[in-house]
C-alpha cells in the first residue's frame, strides 16, 4: 500500500512539473508555426477562360473560389480576377444582374461589390502571360497587375474547356501546358512567387501541369487524361447548368474553412473523389518542398494575418514562461477568438440541412459567431 | 512507259472494258438498287444527337389558354365569310402587346388551279413582332400558322396568341419574336418572305412590309386542326428538296421525348424492333415516303419557303388519330415554347449538323456520305457505256492507220446528223414547257374544258406528239444516217444524261435518284439493233412522265390510301397541274428541269432506237 502511495504521489508531482513545461513547448510550437510556412502575403489569379451564354457554369465555378477567397481574408487588390462577364447582363439571363452558383438561386455570387480586373475580350493568352509575368505596359493599373514579390503565395485557379495539353480561352485561341509551365518558371526566376498553388477544373485537366519544372509549385486537377469533368447541376429556371462537380464540392469544402482553421493539403486532395466527381481528381506534389500535410488551406485560399491578440507582454528574448494567470477555468480566455464570417456562405447553404440534421451544431456556430460580436463590443467599449 | 500510254497495256484495258462492260452495268446497278434500300436497315443507320453546343438543358412550364382562343378565331373567321378576320386579329395581338403590323398581297395565277378557282388571288397577312426587352434589334425567330378557309387551323392561331401572350411577360429573349398568320398558305408566306427580304422573284404584288424584326434565324409553322391532338407530325421537306438543318428535327424529337408527346415523322410512328422485318419495313417505307416527297419537290408546309433565304425551318402538324392517349394545348405549347427557348439561345445559325439527310425514323438519319453512293453506282453505268462508246468509235481509225487504206470511209459523222435531233429535241422541250400554259385560252376555245385540264392536256398531248418526231427527222436528214452517227449522238446524249442527273442528285438527291432509276437501265442498253416494237414498249413506260405516274401509284400505297388506275390517272394529271403552278408561283424547278433537260434527253434516245 505504501508503494502504491509512494509512486501516485511521485506521479503526480512529475505531472505537476511537466504541465507548465509542456504548455510552454505548446506555446513554442505556436510560435514555430508563426514561421512555418515563410510567405508574408497572398494573391489570386482567378480566370474564367470562356464566355457565351452556355459556359454560364465556368463563370459561376470562377464567381464561386472569389467569394470563398475573398471571405477567408484576401483583399480585392490581391485578386487579379479575369472573366468574359457576359452572364450577367445577358439577354437570356432570366435574373438580370444576378450569377447563381447553387440551384432554386439560393446563393448570388456576382452581387454588387464584383471587381473584374479584365472583362469581356481582354481575357487572352497573351495577357493572363502578362499577368504572371509582370511584363506589362508601364500604363497598366495596379488593379491589372500580379504585384507579387518572393514572399508571395500565389493561388492560381482556371476554368473552362480543355484538352490534352492545352486550354481554350474564349474560343479563339489556346494555352499550352508547355507555355504555361515556362511562365512559372519565368515568376521563379524572378521571384515573384515563394509558393504556388494551381487548381484547374477542365477536361483533361491534369495534362496543363504534366510539364511543371519550377520548384514551390503544387498543382490540382479536376480529371485524368482522357476523362472529361462533368457538369453539376441544370437549373430549370435559368436553362443553364450553374457550376461544375469539382468545383461545387471544392467551395462545400472550402464552406467548412475559416481563417483558423487547421485543414491542410491532404484534405484537399481528397475533395471529391470519383464517386462523387465520375472524372478522378489528380493533384501533383513533387516539386513542393514542404510535406503536403503541414501546409494549411489558409496558406494560399486566405490571407490571414498571422496575429495573436494578448493583453500580456510576452518577452521573445528569454525562453517564454507560463503565464500562470491563464491556467484559470474562465471560459473567455481559454477559448481563442477567429474571425467573423463576412459573408456567412456557410449558413445560406446549409440552412435546409440544418433543418434536418445537426441542429445543435449549426445553433452551436451561430452562438459562437453571435458571442464573438458582442466581446468585441465589449473590448472596444470598456 | 505508263499504263494508259502504253499501246499494247492499253489494248489489254480496253479490251477488258468492251468485254466486261455489261456485266459490270449490270452489277453496278444491282448493287446501287441494293444499297438504296439498305439505307434503311437499322446498323447501318446512326442515332440523331444535337450538335449545336449553344442548345444546352432548358425546361420551364407554362399555362395558357389556348382553346379558348380558338374559339374565337373561328368565329370570327366565318363572321369574314371564311376570309382573314384581319381587325380582330390586329386587335387580338395589340391587346397582347405586340407592335402588329398587315400586309397585302395579290397575284395572278398562270391558270385557274382546282383550290381557287380563280385567276386572281388576294389576300392579307397578319404578323406582331414581339421585341426582345433588352436585347438590340438584330435577329428574330418566326412563328407562323397559317389561315386557312373552313374549321382547319383554328387551334393553330389560338395557340399562336397564347404563347404571344405567355411570351411577352418574359425577360430572357435575345432575338424578337414575329408571329405571322398568312393567308392562302404558300402565296401568303411567299408574298410576306419577299417583302421582308426586299426581293421579288416570283412575280407577286404585295405591299411593303411596314415593321421588320433584324435577320430571322429560324421558323417554326403550325397547323392545329382540331381541339384533341394525339401526335404531333413533323414536316422537313421544303421546295426543291431542300431540308432543314438537322439540329431543328433533332430539337423537336429531343422535345417529344422529355415531355411524353407522341411524335411522328411522315405521319409514322417510332418503333422500337429495328432488327425484325416489320421494322425494316417500317423504315423503309418511312424512307421511301421521304424521297417521294423530297423529288416532287413542292414545298409541303409553310416552312418550305423559308428555306430558299437559308433560315432553317420546319412545320409542326398536330394529328388526332383517336387514341387514347390525348396531348392537350398545355403541352404543345410548352413544347414549343421549350423549342423557341432553346432556339433563343443560339448565337449563330444552325449550320453543325447536316443538311443533306434522309430520315428512317426520328432518331436514325442517314447522312449524304451514305446515301450518294447508291447514286454514283447508277451514273457509273452510263460514263462505263460512254467510255466503251468512246473506244468503239476510236477503233475503226486505228484499223484505217495501221492497216491499209481501204474503202473511204467518211471521216466521222457530220455535225449536222448529231446536232439536228440534239436542237429538236430541246425544242420539243421548249414547247412542252411554254405552250401548255400560253395556249390554254385556245384549247378552252376548241375543247368543252376547264382551263385546268386544258393546260395538263396540252402538255400530255405535246409529250405524246414528241414520241413521233423520229420519223419526222429522218425526213429533215438528206443523206442515210450511219453506223456511226447514232454511235456519236448516243456518247452525247449519254454524257449529257450523266451531267444532267449529277447536277440533280447533288441539289435534290430523291429526284436524281429517281430518274436514274428509270432512265439509266434503258439509256444505256439502247442501240437501234434491238427489237423496234418490244423496246418502243419498254422506253415508253419507263419514260420521264410513267415515272411520275409509278411515284404517284408508290406514294399513295405507302401513305396506306391506294387508289384505282383511273383514280391514279386524275391524281396524276392533278400532279403535272401542281407542278406548273409551283413552277410559276414559288419558282419550283422540277417541272422546268422535266421539260427542258430530261424529256430532250430521252427524245434523243428515243431518236437512236428508230436511227436507220
Amino acid at each position: 500500500m505504501n508503494y502504491c502511495n509512494l509512486i501516485t504521489i511521485f506521479a503526480f508531482i512529475n505531472l505537476l512539473v511537466s504541465i507548465p513545461h509542456g504548455y510552454s513547448n505548446y506555446v513554442e510550437t505556436k510560435a514555430g508555426q508563426f514561421f512555418s510556412s515563410g510567405h508574408t502575403n497572398n494573391w489570386a489569379v482567378l480566370v474564367c477562360t470562356s464566355r457565351f451564354w452556355f459556359n454560364y457554369r465556368h463563370v459561376a465555378n470562377t464567381l464561386s473560389v472569389y467569394r470563398s477567397v475573398k471571405r477567408l481574408g484576401i483583399p480585392d487588390s490581391h485578386i487579379v480576377l479575369m472573366l468574359a462577364d457576359d452572364m450577367a447582363c445577358n439577354y437570356r439571363n432570366p435574373k438580370p444582374a444576378t450569377v447563381f452558383s447553387h440551384k432554386n438561386m439560393e446563393l448570388n455570387v456576382y452581387g454588387d461589390d464584383v471587381e473584374v480586373d479584365y472583362r469581356g475580350y481582354e481575357v487572352t493568352v497573351e495577357n493572363f502571360l502578362r499577368v504572371l509575368t509582370g511584363r506589362l505596359p508601364p500604363s497598366t493599373p495596379r488593379s491589372k497587375r500580379l504585384l507579387s514579390d518572393d514572399r508571395s503565395n500565389i493561388l492560381i485557379y482556371l476554368t473552362g474547356h480543355g484538352g490534352n495539353g492545352f486550354l481554350k480561352f474564349q474560343d479563339s485561341e489556346e494555352i499550352s501546358n508547355m507555355e504555361l509551365a515556362d511562365a512559372f518558371e519565368q515568376m521563379w526566376q524572378k521571384r515573384r512567387y515563394n509558393e504556388l498553388l494551381f487548381i484547374i477544373d477542365t477536361c483533361q485537366g491534369a495534362s496543363m501541369y504534366e510539364r511543371f519544372y519550377s520548384p514551390n509549385l503544387m498543382a490540382l486537377a479536376s480529371s485524368q487524361v482522357g476523362e472529361d469533368s462533368l457538369s453539376h447541376q441544370p437549373d430549370l429556371g435559368i436553362g443553364v447548368h450553374l457550376m461544375d462537380k469539382y468545383t461545387f464540392y471544392l467551395l462545400e469544402f472550402l464552406e467548412e474553412v475559416h481563417p483558423a482553421s487547421q485543414a491542410n493539403m491532404n484534405d484537399l486532395f481528397k475533395v471529391c473523389p470519383q464517386s462523387q466527381c465520375v472524372s478522378t481528381p489528380g493533384h501533383r506534389t513533387d516539386l513542393f518542398q514542404r510535406d503536403p500535410g503541414s501546409v494549411l488551406i489558409t496558406d494560399f485560399f486566405g490571407s490571414v494575418r498571422k496575429v495573436e491578440i494578448t493583453k500580456d507582454t510576452i518577452n521573445l528574448t528569454s525562453p517564454v514562461e507560463p503565464p500562470i494567470k491563464r491556467s484559470g477555468s474562465s471560459d473567455i480566455q481559454i477559448e481563442s477568438l477567429t474571425y467573423v464570417d463576412q459573408l456567412p456562405v456557410a449558413e445560406i447553404i446549409h440552412q435546409q440541412d440544418c433543418l434536418e440534421a445537426n441542429v445543435t451544431r449549426c445553433r452551436r456556430k451561430q452562438q459562437r459567431t453571435r458571442k464573438l460580436n458582442c466581446q468585441v463590443v465589449e473590448k472596444q467599449t470598456a | 512507259m505508263g499504263l494508259l500510254s502504253d499501246p499494247s497495256r492499253r489494248k489489254v484495258l480496253t479490251g477488258l472494258l468492251t468485254r466486261l462492260n455489261t456485266p459490270i452495268c449490270i452489277v453496278c446497278y444491282l448493287a446501287g438498287i441494293v444499297w438504296f434500300m439498305g439505307l434503311a436497315f437499322e446498323p447501318f443507320t446512326l442515332r440523331t444527337y444535337m450538335s449545336e453546343n449553344a442548345m444546352g438543358s432548358t425546361m420551364v412550364s407554362s399555362g395558357e389558354r389556348a382553346l379558348s382562343l380558338a374559339k374565337e378565331f373561328d368565329a370570327h373567321k366565318r363572321q369574314a365569310y371564311d376570309g382573314m378576320p384581319v381587325e380582330w386579329l390586329v386587335k387580338a395581338m395589340q391587346s397582347r402587346g405586340l407592335e402588329v403590323f398587315t400586309q397585302s398581297f395579290s397575284r395572278k395565277l398562270p391558270f385557274p388551279d382546282e383550290n381557287k378557282e380563280r385567276y386572281m388571288v388576294r389576300g392579307t397577312n397578319v404578323y406582331g413582332i414581339l421585341r426582345a426587352p433588352r436585347a438590340p434589334r438584330t435577329e428574330a425567330l418566326v412563328i407562323s400558322a397559317p389561315c386557312s378557309p373552313g374549321d382547319s387551323n383554328n387551334q393553330a392561331v389560338g395557340l399562336l396568341l397564347a404563347l404571344a401572350q405567355y411570351f411577352r411577360n418574359q425577360v430572357y429573349w435575345a432575338k424578337d419574336i414575329i408571329f405571322l398568320v398568312n393567308e392562302h398558305d404558300l402565296m401568303g408566306t411567299q408574298a410576306w418572305l419577299e417583302a421582308y427580304h426586299h426581293t421579288n422573284i416570283t412575280g407577286m404584288e404585295y405591299s411593303p412590309l411596314q415593321g421588320r424584326a433584324g435577320s430571322i434565324q429560324a421558323a417554326l409553322s403550325l397547323e392545329l386542326s382540331s381541339d384533341v391532338i394525339t401526335s404531333l407530325d413533323l414536316i422537313l421537306e421544303g421546295l426543291n428538296g431542300q431540308l432543314p438543318n438537322l439540329d431543328l428535327a433533332n430539337l423537336f424529337y429531343a422535345f417529344c421525348q422529355k415531355l411524353g408527346v407522341l411524335c411522328t415523322i411522315q405521319g409514322k410512328l417510332q418503333r422500337n424492333d429495328w432488327d425484325t422485318a416489320e421494322g425494316y419495313t417500317h423504315a423503309a417505307q418511312t424512307m421511301m415516303l421521304m424521297v417521294l416527297k423530297q423529288a416532287c419537290g413542292r414545298s409541303w408546309g409553310d416552312h418550305g419557303l423559308f428555306l430558299r433565304y437559308h433560315i432553317e425551318a420546319a412545320s409542326v402538324r398536330g394529328i388526332n388519330s383517336f387514341r387514347h392517349y390525348k396531348t392537350d394545348a398545355a403541352t404543345i405549347g410548352r413544347l414549343l415554347e421549350g423549342m423557341v427557348r432553346k432556339l433563343n439561345n443560339l448565337l449563330e445559325r444552325l449550320h453543325q449538323s447536316y443538311f443533306f439527310y434522309l430520315l428512317p425514323s426520328l432518331s436514325r438519319f442517314v447522312s449524304i456520305g451514305c446515301y450518294m453512293l447508291a447514286f454514283g453506282l447508277l451514273v457509273v453505268i452510263l460514263l462505263l457505256r460512254a467510255l466503251d462508246l468512246w473506244v468503239h468509235l476510236g477503233a475503226p481509225a486505228l484499223a484505217a492507220v495501221e492497216g491499209v487504206t481501204e474503202a473511204q470511209q467518211p471521216s466521222g459523222p457530220g455535225v449536222l446528223t448529231v446536232l439536228t435531233p440534239v436542237v429538236i429535241s430541246h425544242l420539243t422541250g421548249v414547247a412542252l414547257y411554254l405552250l401548255p400554259v400560253h395556249l390554254q385560252e385556245m384549247a378552252v376555245e376548241h375543247f368543252p374544258v376547264s382551263e385546268t385540264e386544258a393546260v395538263v392536256l396540252t402538255a400530255v398531248a405535246i409529250y405524246t406528239a414528241g414520241l413521233a418526231l423520229p420519223h419526222n427527222t429522218q425526213r429533215l436528214l438528206s443523206g442515210e444516217g450511219t453506223e456511226q452517227g447514232w454511235k456519236v449522238l448516243k456518247l452525247t446524249a449519254l454524257l449529257y444524261l450523266a451531267v444532267l442527273l449529277g447536277c440533280t442528285a447533288l441539289i435534290n438527291f430523291s429526284l436524281g435518284f429517281i430518274l436514274a432509276v428509270t432512265l439509266v437501265p434503258i439509256t444505256a442498253s439502247m442501240t437501234p439493233h434491238m427489237p423496234k416494237a418490244l423496246s418502243a414498249l419498254v422506253m415508253v413506260l419507263l419514260s420521264p412522265a410513267f415515272t411520275v405516274l409509278y411515284c404517284v401509284f408508290i406514294y399513295q400505297e405507302l401513305i396506306e390510301a391506294p387508289v384505282s388506275v383511273s383514280e391514279g390517272w386524275m391524281l396524276f394529271l392533278s400532279v403535272i397541274s401542281q407542278g406548273i403552278l409551283d413552277h410559276a408561283l414559288y419558282g419550283s424547278l422540277v417541272y422546268p428541269l422535266l421539260a427542258l433537260f430530261i424529256y430532250p434527253c430521252w427524245l434523243m434516245f428515243w431518236n437512236i432506237l428508230f436511227w436507220s
